[in-house]
C-alpha cells in the first residue's frame, strides 16, 4: 500500500514539473513583466508629486535667495516687475481670499438648496433631467467663465456700481461661483442620498415634516460627505485659474472691498507666463515661489477633506 | 380636524400650520437654487451663442489668425488641440489604465498602496496652474524639450492621469467576481485574467473615463500657457517638438483684446469649442447606455 | 381580562373596504377589519401579501411612495385619516411606528428619544420624558449611565428597544411594528414579546411578523392575510388569536399556520 502512495504521488509531481516547464514559464515570464510595468503606472502617481515639489522647491530656491521667506510672507506690496520692486505677497493672498470668498458665499447655499432639493423633495425622474444639467456648468471650460464675466455680468454689475471698473473681484467670484455649484451639489446629494431611507422614515414616523426630516436627520447624518464638498469647492477656488486672470484684473492690493480690481495668485503666475520670461531670472523664479505657497495651500486643504472623510465618517 | 380621544394631546404645542409654513418656505428657496443654477447655465449659452454666431462660418474655422478681425480664424489653434489631445491621450491611456489594473488587481494591502491611493486623491485637486509649472521646469527645462507639443502633452497627462485611474478603477470594480473566478477555474494566471477577462469586460467604462479626461484636458488654458506661452501662430505644427497653441488659450487671446470684434471672434472659437466638448459627452454618454444594456442582458 | 368593558368594546382603528394600488399594480384588495384598544393584533401571512403595506396605511407612511392610491376607509377613533382635511404628520405623532430593522438615528441615546418631543413641541421637562419612555421601554438600566453616548454603540435589540422607547415618548395611542425581531437573536426577541406584553396596557399594538409562533405568543388577535390570484393582499380571516390557532375556519389560515404553506 505504502509503496503505491508513493508511486503515485511522484507520478503527479512529474506532471505538474511537465506543466511548469513548457508554457508555463512563459508565461510566467510574461506575468512578471506585466506586474512590474503595471506597478510602474502607479508609482508615476508619486512621481508626479515629487515632481511638483521639486519643480516648485528647486527654482523657489532662487528666489529665496534674494529675497527673505519673511518679507514674501508679511510684505503689503507686490511690484515684482515695477521699480521700485517689492516682494510682499500678501496683497495677491488677500486678492485669492477675496475672489474665493466670493465664489462660496454663491456656490455653497445654492448647492446645498439643490442637493436637499434632490435628495428630498424631487421625484426620480426630475431628479435624473437635472443633475446631469447642472453637470454642465462643471464642464464648461474656465476661458468660457472669463468671458461670461467680462461680457454680461460685469457690465450689469456697473449699472449698480457706477464707478467699478470692468475687471473687478465681485464679477470673477460671482461667476467662479456659478461654476463651482455643482461641485456642491453633487458631492453633498450624493451624501445625502446614501443616508438610509430607513432614518428618514424613522423620522417621519414620529411626525416630522419633510423639512424637519432634512434639517434634522439627512444633513446630520451626512455631514462629512457636505463638509468635504465645501472644502473641495474651496480648494478649487483657490486654483482656479482663467476666470480670475480674465475678469479679476491685473492690480495686485490689499482690499477686501469686492468692487476693487485686485490679482490672485494664480492671475499673477499667467500674466507672467504670456511673456517669455527667460528662465533663471529672478522674475521667472517669482512664479514658482507664489506657485509653492498656492500649492500649499490647496494641500493643506486636500489634506483636511481627507481627514474629514475619515475621521467622521459614520456607519449607519 | 384634530383627534381629541388620544393621550396626553395637551401636552404638546405641535404648531403643524406653523411648521408646515416654514417647511414651503424653505422649498421655495431649495427650488429656487435649482433655477438659479439652470438660468445661470441658459444665460451663459444664450450669451455666448447671440455674440458667437455671426462670427462662426467656415472661413473662421479654417483661418489663421490675424490682427485683422475679419480674417481672423481658429484653424492653428483647432489643430493644436488635435495634436495635443491625440498625444496626451498616447500616454495617458496606457499608464492611467496600467495604474487602475495595478491597483485594483495586483496591488497587496499595505502601506505603499495606500500612499498612492492617497496621493492620487491628491493630484486630481491640485490647481492645473500648478502642473504647468511643473511641466516648464521638467519637461521644457530640464528635459529640454522646449515649448512644444510634447512638452505640453506630457504636462496635460499627467494633469488628467487621476481621472483616468479613478474611473478605470470604478469601471474594473464594478465587474461581478464571477467573471475573474471563472477564469480562475480554468487555470488562467493572474495575468491571464486580467488581460483577457478584466480589461475588455471593463473596457466601456475605461473608455468613458477616457473621453471624460480627454474633454477636461481639452478645456484647460492656464498649464498650456505656462508650456506654450502666448504665441501667434500662423503654421500648423508637423511634429510633436514643434511648437503651437490651442484653443483655449487663441479664445483667452481674443477675449484679451479691447475691440469688441475680438469678442466675437471669442465667441465664435468658444461655440467650436463647445460643439467638440459636446459630442464627447453624446460620445461617454452613448458608451454608458451600451455597456448598462449588455451587462443586464 | 385586565381592560374594563368600555375599552375592550371600543375600536379604536376601523377599517373599510381598503385598497391600496402602487401605479398600476394592486397591493391590497378590499380590506376590512376593526381593532380593538389596548390589545396586540398580529398580522401574519406569507411574504409579499401586504402586510406591511396594510400596516404602513395607518400612518400614512405610503404617502411618501410616489405613485401610491387608495381608497377605502381608515378610521382613527371614528374619524377618517384619509379625509382631505388631515396632515398625516398630525397622523403620525399619534400612531408611532417601530421598523424591521432597528434604525436609531446617528445621535446620542438621549437626543434619539428626545426627538419626537423636540420637533412636537413637548411642553414639559423633556429629561423626565425622556427617561419616563427609556423605562417604560426597558432600557433604562442599561443606558442611564451613558444617555450622551450615541445611540449606534447599542447592540441590536437594545436599539430596537431605543426605536420603541424613541415612538413611545410622544405618547402615541397606537404602535405600529413591522417585524420588529426580524433582525434579531433569539434573547433580544423575548425581551421584545416581554416588552410587548406590557405596553398593551397603555397602546394598542399592530404588528406584523412572519414569526407563527411570535404570533401566537403576543397577540390577541390574528389578522392572516395571502396573495390573491392576481398577486394582491387579500384578508383571509381575522379573530381572536386562540381561536384562529386551534380553529381555524378557513382550509388556507390553517395551511399557513400549520406550516404546510408559505
Amino acid at each position: 500500500m505504502e509503496q503505491d502512495l508513493t508511486k503515485s504521488k511522484s507520478k503527479i509531481i512529474w506532471l505538474g514539473d511537465r506543466a511548469k516547464s513548457t508554457w508555463g514559464k512563459r508565461q510566467n515570464i510574461e506575468g512578471r513583466a506585466a506586474q512590474i510595468f503595471l506597478l510602474i503606472c502607479a508609482l508615476l502617481s508619486i512621481a508626479t508629486t515629487v515632481g511638483i515639489v521639486v519643480s516648485l522647491v528647486s527654482q523657489s530656491v532662487g528666489f529665496f535667495k534674494e529675497v527673505s521667506i519673511w518679507e514674501f510672507l508679511t510684505g503689503t506690496r507686490w511690484t515684482p516687475i515695477l521699480i521700485p520692486r517689492s516682494y510682499g505677497v500678501l496683497p495677491l493672498v488677500v486678492g485669492t481670499l477675496l475672489v474665493t470668498i466670493i465664489s462660496v458665499i454663491v456656490a455653497v447655499p445654492i448647492g446645498m438648496g439643490i442637493a436637499i432639493f434632490l435628495s428630498t423633495y424631487a421625484p426620480e425622474q426630475l431628479r435624473r433631467i437635472i443633475k446631469p444639467v447642472l453637470e454642465i456648468l462643471a464642464g464648461i471650460p474656465t476661458v468660457v467663465y472669463g468671458y461670461f464675466a467680462i461680457t454680461l455680468v460685469s457690465p450689469m454689475l456697473q449699472k449698480v456700481f457706477t464707478n467699478m471698473l470692468i475687471f473687478n473681484a465681485l464679477s470673477a467670484g460671482l461667476v467662479m461661483g456659478l461654476m463651482i455649484i455643482p461641485m456642491v451639489s453633487s458631492l453633498s446629494e450624493d451624501a445625502m442620498m446614501a443616508v438610509p431611507q430607513s432614518l428618514k422614515e424613522g423620522a417621519f414616523a414620529l411626525g416630522a415634516t419633510r423639512f424637519e426630516v432634512a434639517l434634522k436627520v439627512t444633513i446630520p447624518s451626512a455631514l462629512s460627505g457636505i463638509i468635504t464638498s465645501i472644502i473641495l469647492a474651496l480648494s478649487r477656488a483657490i486654483g482656479e485659474t482663467m476666470i480670475v486672470t480674465i475678469a479679476a484684473g491685473a492690480t495686485p492690493k490689499m482690499t477686501f472691498n469686492p468692487i476693487d480690481s485686485i490679482q490672485t495668485m494664480t492671475a499673477f503666475i499667467v500674466q507672467l507666463s504670456l511673456g517669455e520670461t527667460p528662465h533663471g531670472s529672478l522674475e521667472y523664479n517669482t512664479i514658482f515661489a507664489v506657485g509653492l505657497l498656492l500649492f500649499l495651500m490647496t494641500l493643506i486643504m486636500n489634506l483636511l477633506s481627507q481627514w474629514v472623510v475619515s475621521r467622521w465618517h459614520r456607519r449607519y | 380636524m384634530t383627534f381629541n380621544t388620544l393621550n396626553y394631546s395637551k401636552m404638546y404645542n405641535r404648531r403643524i400650520a406653523m411648521r408646515k409654513g416654514i417647511g414651503d418656505a424653505f422649498y421655495s428657496l431649495f427650488l429656487l437654487s435649482v433655477l438659479v443654477g439652470i438660468i445661470g447655465l441658459i444665460t451663459l449659452l444664450v450669451q455666448v451663442l447671440t455674440e458667437g454666431i455671426p462670427w462662426l462660418s467656415w472661413r473662421f474655422i479654417t483661418s489663421f489668425p490675424s490682427r485683422h478681425p475679419q480674417e481672423a480664424g481658429i484653424f492653428s489653434a483647432l489643430m493644436g488641440t488635435i495634436w495635443l489631445m491625440g498625444l496626451t491621450a498616447v500616454f495617458t491611456v496606457p499608464i492611467g489604465v496600467g495604474a487602475a489594473i495595478y491597483l485594483e488587481e495586483y496591488a497587496p494591502k499595505n502601506w505603499l498602496t495606500r500612499l498612492i491611493e492617497l496621493n492620487i486623491a491628491n493630484l486630481a485637486s491640485v490647481p492645473s496652474i500648478i502642473y504647468g509649472l511643473l511641466g516648464l521646469t521638467i519637461f521644457v527645462g530640464w528635459m529640454a524639450l522646449g515649448r512644444s507639443i510634447l512638452a505640453g502633452a506630457l504636462t496635460l497627462s499627467l494633469l488628467v492621469m487621476p481621472i483616468v485611474i479613478l474611473a478605470s478603477r470604478e469601471a474594473i470594480k464594478a465587474l461581478p467576481l464571477t467573471y475573474r473566478e471563472a477564469a480562475y477555474a480554468l487555470g488562467a494566471t493572474r495575468w491571464q485574467v486580467t488581460k483577457s477577462v478584466v480589461v475588455p469586460a471593463a473596457l466601456p467604462g475605461i473608455l468613458t473615463g477616457v473621453i471624460l479626461a480627454m474633454s477636461r484636458a481639452i478645456g484647460e488654458a492656464a498649464p498650456v500657457i505656462a508650456i506654450s506661452a502666448l504665441v501667434y501662430l500662423t503654421f500648423i505644427p508637423t511634429s510633436p517638438l514643434d511648437r503651437f497653441t490651442v484653443m483655449p488659450i487663441q479664445i483667452f487671446n481674443w477675449i484679451s483684446r479691447p475691440q469688441n470684434e475680438f469678442r466675437g471672434l471669442a465667441a465664435a472659437g468658444i461655440i467650436v469649442l463647445l460643439i467638440i466638448l459636446l459630442s464627447m459627452n453624446a460620445l461617454a454618454i452613448f458608451l454608458r447606455n451600451r455597456y448598462q444594456v449588455r451587462t443586464e442582458v | 381580562m385586565q381592560n374594563s368593558n368600555y375599552l375592550y368594546n371600543s375600536n379604536i382603528l376601523e377599517v373599510k373596504n381598503l385598497n391600496v394600488w402602487y401605479r398600476a399594480f394592486q397591493a391590497l384588495k378590499e380590506i376590512s377589519l376593526s381593532i380593538p384598544r389596548h390589545h396586540v393584533i398580529a398580522c401574519i401571512g406569507p411574504s409579499g401579501c401586504g402586510k406591511s403595506t396594510f400596516l404602513r396605511c395607518f400612518n400614512r407612511m405610503n404617502d411618501l411612495i410616489p405613485g401610491t392610491r387608495i381608497s377605502g376607509q381608515v378610521l382613527l377613533d371614528g374619524q377618517d385619516i384619509y379625509n382631505s382635511g388631515v396632515d398625516p404628520t398630525e397622523i403620525r405623532t399619534h400612531i408611532g411606528m417601530v421598523f424591521q430593522k432597528p434604525n436609531p438615528f446617528p445621535k446620542s441615546i438621549f437626543d434619539n428619544v428626545a426627538f419626537g418631543l423636540r420637533i412636537n413641541g413637548f411642553k414639559g421637562n423633556i429629561k423626565e420624558a425622556v427617561e419616563s419612555s427609556l423605562r417604560r421601554a426597558a432600557l433604562w438600566d442599561e443606558v442611564k449611565d451613558r444617555l450622551n453616548k450615541s445611540a449606534l454603540t447599542l447592540s441590536g435589540g437594545q436599539q430596537q428597544r431605543l426605536c420603541i422607547a424613541r415612538a413611545i415618548a410622544i405618547q402615541p395611542a397606537v404602535i405600529l411594528m413591522d417585524e420588529p425581531c426580524s433582525a434579531l437573536d433569539p434573547v433580544a426577541t423575548l425581551k421584545i414579546e416581554d416588552l410587548i406584553a406590557i405596553l398593551k396596557e397603555e397602546y394598542t399594538i399592530v404588528i406584523v411578523t412572519h414569526n407563527i409562533q411570535q404570533a401566537a405568543r403576543v397577540s390577541d388577535y390574528t389578522a392572516f392575510f395571502t396573495m390573491a390570484d392576481d398577486r394582491s393582499g387579500i384578508l383571509v380571516e381575522f379573530g381572536k388569536t386562540n381561536e384562529i390557532f386551534s380553529n381555524p375556519k378557513d382550509k388556507r389560515t390553517e395551511d399557513y399556520i400549520t406550516g404546510r404553506f408559505g
